[in-house]
C-alpha cells in the first residue's frame, strides 16, 4: 500500500538517474574546466582576460593584462547580484570536497558503509593524514563530471551518508582524534526512501551527537550549505566558510515559493534570507570567513586549499592546547539566535 | 423526533452558513455531521471515527494536566526580527506577520513551557502552536525549549514537549536553521543528566523540527494521522515527479518504520503518559 514498499533497492538508481538525465541535459559538456557550458555570463570578461594573460608574450602586456584583469575582478564581485552569488557557491567549477581532499591531506583513506543500512557516496568519508597528524575527514561530494555527480547523488545524502557520518565521529572519539568536516550540499536527499530510512532522526542524531562529542571538530563550507543536510555534519568547535559560499535554512527559490508562491523571486529571497559567509560572520553563526582567490575558489583552487590548509593547521595547534571542549562548543551553539525578552 | 434531527442534519451540510455558529459540524473525517458539544467534551476527537481536530497549546495543556497545576515559565522570551525580513517588493514584512499570528492565536511564541502535573507527576512541559506562524522553530523558540529543558535539568524533572510545526522560521534565516542544533543540545543535557525527555508528535510535526528535538525522545508518542516527516510531500514530488500514495509519512507509517513507540489517540494520552512518567522520572 505505502509507496516505499513497493520499492526495491534497484528502484534508489532508477530516481538517481532520472534526476541525473534531466540535469545532464541541462548542463552538457561539463567535464572540463574552462568550457563555455561553465562560465557564468558576469565571468566571461574574466575568463577572456585570463586567456589572454596566458598567450601574452612579453612582460608589458603581462602586466597590462593583470591589472586590467583585477580591475575586472573587483568590479563583477562588488557588484554581484544576490543570486549571483547563490550561482558562484553553486558554480559546477568550484573545488570540491575530494579537491580540497587530495590538496591538503597526504593521504586519504576512505572507509565505506554505515554499518546499519548501506554505502552513501554522496557521504565521503575516512581517515586522512595532515602534517603528519590522523584526523577523521567526513564531508559531501558533489562531484565534478555528469557522470561522477550521478553517481554521488550530487551530494545528497540518505539517512545512510548521515548515518556513515555518525560511525565516524564515535570512531574518532575513541581514537581521541580530531574531526574535519567538509559542508557542500544542496540539503539531505528528498526521497521517500529517505523518509522511509529516518532521514530527520538520523539528522537529528548527528546534532546531539556532535554537541556532545569528546574531540575536536573543524567544520568549513566550501560551496552550499543547504539546510539541515549540512548541519547534519556541522555542528563544530570551528565553523569556517570560503567567501562565496553560501549556508542556508532554505534554497532561495524555494523560500520565494513558500512565501510568495513565485520561484522567480529567487533573487528577493535571496537577499533577504542573508546567506553571504559575511553574513553569518555577523549573526556569530561562524566563526571565520575564509578568504578566496581573485575571481573565486574556481579560478584558483591550489590557492583556495592553501587558505583551507592553514585554517586547519591553526585549528588542530589548538586543538593540542586543549582550546575545544564540548562545554565550549554547546556554549556557543545555544547563544546563537536573537529574541526579546519582554519583562 | 428523529426526522427533525435529520432534517437539521441535512441544513448543516447545505446551507452551512445558515447553521448557528458552533452547533454543528462536519467531520472532515468522516465526513459525518456531528454536534460541536459532541467534539467538545471529546477533547475535539470525532466520536464517530477518531479524527483529530487540531488544537491550540493552551487547550492541548488544558486536556491534558492536573487542574490548576500548569504554571507557565519563560512567558517573555518572543521573536525579534534578526534579518529585518521586510521585503517591499513583495510587501512582505516578518514583523508584522508575527503581530498578526499573536493577534489571531493570542500566543506570543509557537511554543508554550512551563511546570505542571499529569496524573499526580511533576513535570516540565512544553506544547507547540502550530497557530503561530505554523508552529515554526525561530530563536525564541529555541530558546524557549532549551531553558525549560535547563529546569527539567536543574529541578530533577521529565520533560514532556508537544511538537506541531511546519518546520523552520525561514525568515529568521540561518539563525532558524541553528535552533535545530541548539535544541539537540538541550536534549544532550537532558540525556547527559538522566531525566526522561518524552516527545509527543501532533499535526504536523515536520522539517527541522523533526529533523532536532522531536525525533530524540527516550519515547516518541504520535496522535493518529499526524502528518510526520522530514522533507515535505510538495518538495519530494516537486524534486522526483513522482505521486506519493496516501498514507506516506503518517503517524501509522513512522511506527510502521521504527521512528514512533506508540500511537495514542489524545483522549488516552493523559493516562498513557501518566502511566509513562510515574515509572520514569527521577527518583
Ligand atoms: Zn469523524
Amino acid at each position: 500500500m505505502l509507496y516505499s514498499r513497493s520499492i526495491r533497492p534497484g528502484a534508489r538508481s532508477y530516481c538517481i538517474e532520472e534526476l541525473g538525465t534531466a540535469l545532464a541535459k541541462l548542463s552538457q559538456n561539463n567535464n572540463s574546466r574552462g568550457t563555455a557550458a561553465h562560465v557564468l555570463p558576469f565571468e566571461k570578461r574574466i575568463v577572456e582576460l585570463e586567456a589572454r594573460l596566458e598567450q601574452a608574450e612579453d612582460d608589458d602586456t603581462r602586466n597590462e593584462i593583470t591589472q586590467e584583469l583585477e580591475r575586472e575582478r573587483e568590479q563583477v564581485f562588488a557588484q554581484l547580484t544576490p543570486w549571483q552569488r547563490v550561482e558562484l557557491a553553486r558554480h559546477a567549477q568550484r573545488p570540491k570536497m575530494m579537491d580540497y581532499a587530495s590538496r591538503i591531506f597526504e593521504d586519504f583513506i576512505e572507509l565505506h558503509g554505515d554499518r546499519v543500512s548501506g554505502e552513501d557516496t554522496a557521504m565521503v568519508g575516512g581517515i586522512a593524514r595532515f602534517q603528519g597528524q590522523t584526523v577523521i575527514l567526513v564531508g559531501q561530494q558533489k562531484g565534478n563530471s555528469t557522470d561522477e555527480r550521478i553517481r554521488r547523488n550530487y551530494g545528497m545524502a540518505y539517512p545512510a551518508g548521515y548515518r556513515k557520518a555518525l560511525r565516524m565521529f564515535e570512531m574518532a572519539e575513541r581514537l581521541h582524534l580530531p574531526i574535519v568536516t567538509i559542508v557542500d550540499t544542496q540539503g539531505a536527499h528528498p526521497h521517500p526512501d529517505a523518509e522511509q530510512r529516518g532521514q530527520g532522526p538520523a539528522i537529528a542524531r548527528n546534532l546531539l551527537y556532535l554537541m556532545g562529542i569528546k574531540t575536536a571538530v573543524f567544520s568549513v563550507v566550501i560551496g552550499e550549505g543547504g539546510s539541515g543536510g549540512a548541519l547534519g555534519i556541522a555542528v563544530g568547535d570551528w565553523v569556517c566558510m570560503f567567501e562565496h559560499a553560501i549556508y542556508m535554512v532554505c534554497a532561495p527559490e524555494r523560500c520565494a515559493e513558500i512565501l510568495w508562491r513565485d520561484a522567480s523571486k529567487k533573487d528577493i529571497a535571496a537577499a533577504a534570507l542573508r546567506i553571504t559567509a559575511h553574513d553569518l560572520k555577523e549573526f556569530s553563526v561562524i566563526d571565520a570567513v575564509l578568504p578566496e582567490p581573485g575571481g573565486g575558489a574556481h579560478r584558483a583552487p591550489e590557492a583556495a586549499a592553501q587558505v583551507l590548509a592553514q585554517e586547519i593547521e591553526q585549528f588542530l595547534v589548538r586543538a593540542k592546547n586543549g582550546d575545544w571542549t564540548p562545554e565550549r562548543r554547546q556554549e556557543k551553539f545555544r547563544k546563537m539566535g536573537v529574541w526579546r525578552d519582554v519583562v | 423526533m428523529p426526522f427533525l434531527k435529520r432534517r437539521r442534519f441535512v441544513s448543516v451540510i447545505g446551507r452551512k452558513s445558515q447553521v448557528p455558529d458552533g452547533m454543528w459540524m462536519k467531520c472532515p473525517g468522516c465526513n459525518q455531521a456531528v454536534t460541536r458539544k459532541e467534539i467538545d467534551e471529546n477533547q475535539q476527537v470525532c466520536t464517530h471515527c477518531d479524527y483529530h481536530h487540531r488544537i491550540g497549546a493552551r487547550k492541548r495543556i488544558e486536556f491534558l494536566v492536573d487542574p490548576g497545576s500548569f504554571q507557565e515559565t519563560h512567558m517573555g522570551l518572543q521573536s525579534a526580527d534578526p534579518l529585518g525580513f521586510v521585503v517591499e517588493e513583495t510587501s512582505y514584512s516578518y514583523p508584522k506577520k508575527v503581530k498578526e499570528s499573536t493577534e489571531k492565536s493570542g500566543m506570543t511564541e509557537a511554543i508554550v513551557t512551563g511546570f505542571a502535573s499529569i496524573e499526580n507527576t511533576r513535570t516540565v512541559l512544553g506544547a507547540m502552536e502550530f497557530g503561530f506562524l505554523g508552529g515554526s522553530m525561530g530563536s525564541a523558540l529555541g530558546e524557549k525549549f532549551c531553558r525549560a529543558a535547563d529546569d527539567a535539568v536543574r529541578e530533577r524533572l521529565p520533560m514532556v514537549v508537544f511538537s506541531s510545526s511546519g518546520g523552520a522560521r525561514m525568515m529568521e534565516g540561518i539563525l532558524s536553521l541553528m535552533q535545530m542544533a541548539k535544541t539537540a543540545d538541550g536534549v544532550r543535557a537532558m540525556n547527559a543528566a538522566g531525566v526522561p525527555f518524552i516527545s509527543v508528535l501532533t499535526h504536523p510535526t515536520t522539517g527541522g523540527v523533526w529533523a532536532s528535538f522531536a525525533s530524540l525522545g527516550d519515547i516518541i508518542l504520535a496522535e493518529p494521522h499526524a502528518h510526520i516527516g522530514f522533507a515535505g510531500p510538495r518538495l519530494i514530488e516537486g524534486a522526483l515527479k513522482v505521486k506519493l500514495p496516501e498514507g506516506f509519512q503518517s503517524a501509522e507509517y513512522q511506527h510502521e518504520y521504527g521512528y514512533v513507540d506508540q500511537i495514542v489517540s489524545r483522549t488516552e494520552m493523559r493516562s498513557v503518559l501518566g502511566k509513562l512518567l510515574a515509572y520514569l522520572a527521577p527518583q
